[in-house]
């Protein structure tokens, strides 16, 4: 589905990426592991067209999108949940929603989606239809982060980047929001990239994880390998 | 007696039509910061032009409407095309790169006016007519062009409040000031909506350039007063609200027409600042200001 090759991103003299190749496959679960300032968030941002790469390519479903301006994105079937949540504060849920579903658009409308209306999405998250007219600044970390997946999801994306979702939440919260993604993901054939810092997580839903480090691809493994892997784990995923 | 109640009335009722002119010239103001965090000095430049505009068309006998819609028109799409070719250019440097520009522009377009039209004082027609009604024994200072004025602005507040709260455009425009980056994720085209900003208030400052002309004179320095009013409205309603822009437009002009009418007309100016004034102490936000929201 998302092929990258030979990326790198650079912050002036600083590589945030290092010739990082990788493949996302269709229906799956691919977590992108590893510390702070290991370039994670600087992968999706990438992607997503937020930030140009300075080389490398990247493909979605065949189609050359290095490059391709963010706003474009959503169209293309991508949908990206930045880091730190990325709710608009000063709108309330049900206006963030319609801007989710805004996306959906310009989407083939039998795309399969698990939410196709906000009635889905309310149903999906109950909280978000009892506080539908609440400004989103008045919502939990938790319930924010369930306002911007089920944004994310209105706009019928096939491709979804989560940018740690786990950031700043209660270890069951945590739980509850990594199994939804579960669940989305065997029932829909929605495909993920997931970025996360909390890799016991992040491995417990994935099939497959990619370690980074220092912008660098170190290992790209099964999600189970990974698992079990105890040197590895000691040395870059901190569990 | 009488003549106390009359003077009193009249005093509100001046400060009320004068208010409202400021408010929607404020309301231009704020249109642009709220999506750019940039104040726009040449706002009252392009309405002075787009009213020059109309007053050419008039004296050429076309109807008053026609002249008024090309005048707005104008102001769209030189606010538009100022956006475009002025400002985008600067955008990624200093905000202050921006500012300086606009500046450039009060100053040049005024120059370019002057040299367009004459630096003389012209007559601006006023649709309706300018005598007072009598209620009574009252003579009120409400003309019927005092409540073309009135009615003109509060089209004007009813189309903005329907356009960002009732439209998926709105709803866009509002995420795209409170939040570019997520908006452009979301698939928003911030950069044409900042370009619409631009033109939209082009549109409303050539609405408060032509009310403050009418049924008196105009040369290229005559929106001066208003430009430093509309400023003085947009900071105490919040800068970023437009419903507090309106409030600030009508608070300063009861505060100028109270002033001038029971002290004296040369403190107005003062009096607006001491308003300014009192307004940051208690709210240094301003009355409106949306930024608590977001202090999460």
């Amino acid at each position: 589905m998302l092929t990258i090759t030979d990326l790198t991103t650079s912050y002036g003299p600083v590589r945030a990426l290092d010739s990082v190749d990788m493949t996302v496959e269709a229906g799956r679960i691919t977590a992108v592991l590893g510390a702070n300032g290991a370039g994670k968030t600087s992968l999706l941002r990438t992607v997503s067209g937020l930030v140009r790469p300075s080389s490398g390519t990247i493909t979605l479903d065949g189609t050359d999108i290095t490059g391709a301006p963010v706003e474009s994105m959503v169209h293309r079937g991508m949908a990206h949940v930045p880091e730190g949540r990325g709710v608009i504060a000063e709108l309330t849920v049900e206006e963030n929603l319609r801007l989710g579903a805004r996306g959906a658009a310009k989407r083939p409308s039998d795309a399969p989606a698990p939410v196709r209306t906000l009635d889905d999405a309310y149903q999906l998250f109950p909280v978000l239809g009892d506080r539908r007219s609440a400004q989103a600044h008045t919502l939990s970390g938790g319930e924010r982060q369930m306002l911007v997946i089920a944004r994310a999801l209105l706009a019928r994306p096939t491709l979804l980047l989560l940018d740690e979702p786990s950031l700043g939440l209660a270890p069951r919260i945590v739980a509850q929001i990594f199994d939804l993604i579960r669940t989305l993901v065997a029932d829909s054939g929605l495909t993920v990239l997931l970025v996360e810092q909390n890799a016991r997580s992040a491995l417990s839903i994935a099939h497959t994880g990619v370690v980074l480090n220092l912008g660098k691809v170190v290992v790209t493994e099964s999600a189970e390998v990974l698992r079990n892997d105890t040197a590895l784990r000691h040395s870059y995923l901190g569990f | 007696m009488t003549d106390d109640i009359q003077k009193l009335v009249n005093v509100l009722l001046n400060g009320l039509t004068q208010g409202i002119v400021i408010a929607a010239f404020a309301l231009a103001l704020v249109l642009i910061f709220r999506s750019t965090r940039i104040i726009n000095f040449a706002q009252g430049s392009q309405a002075m032009f787009t009213t020059y505009l109309a007053l050419t068309l008039l004296n050429r006998d076309f109807p008053y409407w026609a002249a008024f819609a090309v005048a707005l028109a104008a102001g769209f799409v030189i606010g538009a095309v100022l956006e475009r070719v002025v400002i985008r250019p600067l955008e990624g440097g200093m905000e202050l790169n921006i500012v300086i520009a606009t500046l450039g522009l009060y100053v040049a377009i005024q120059a370019l006016a002057a040299i367009l039209f004459g630096s003389d004082y012209q007559s601006f027609p006023s649709p309706f007519g300018m005598t007072g009604f009598q209620v009574g024994d009252l003579n009120l200072a409400l003309t019927p062009t005092s409540i073309f004025v009135l009615c003109t602005v509060g089209v004007v507040g009813v189309g903005l409040t329907l356009l960002f709260q009732k439209t998926q455009l709105g709803l866009t425009m509002r995420a795209a000031a409170f939040d570019g980056e997520v908006s452009r994720i979301l698939g928003i085209k911030v950069s044409h909506l900042l370009t619409f900003g631009w033109a939209l208030a082009g549109l409303v400052g050539s609405v408060a350039g032509i009310l403050v002309a009418t049924g008196t004179f105009i040369y290229p320095s005559y929106m001066e007063t208003l430009i430093a009013f509309g400023f003085i409205a947009a900071v105490i309603g919040g800068l970023d609200s437009p419903v507090g822009a309106v409030v600030g437009g009508v608070l300063l002009g009861l505060v100028n027409s109270l002033v001038s009418g029971y002290v004296a007309s040369g403190l107005v100016t003062l009096a607006a600042f001491a308003l300014l004034i009192v307004v940051l102490l208690l709210k240094p936000g301003g009355l409106f200001s949306s930024t608590t929201a977001r202090r999460v």
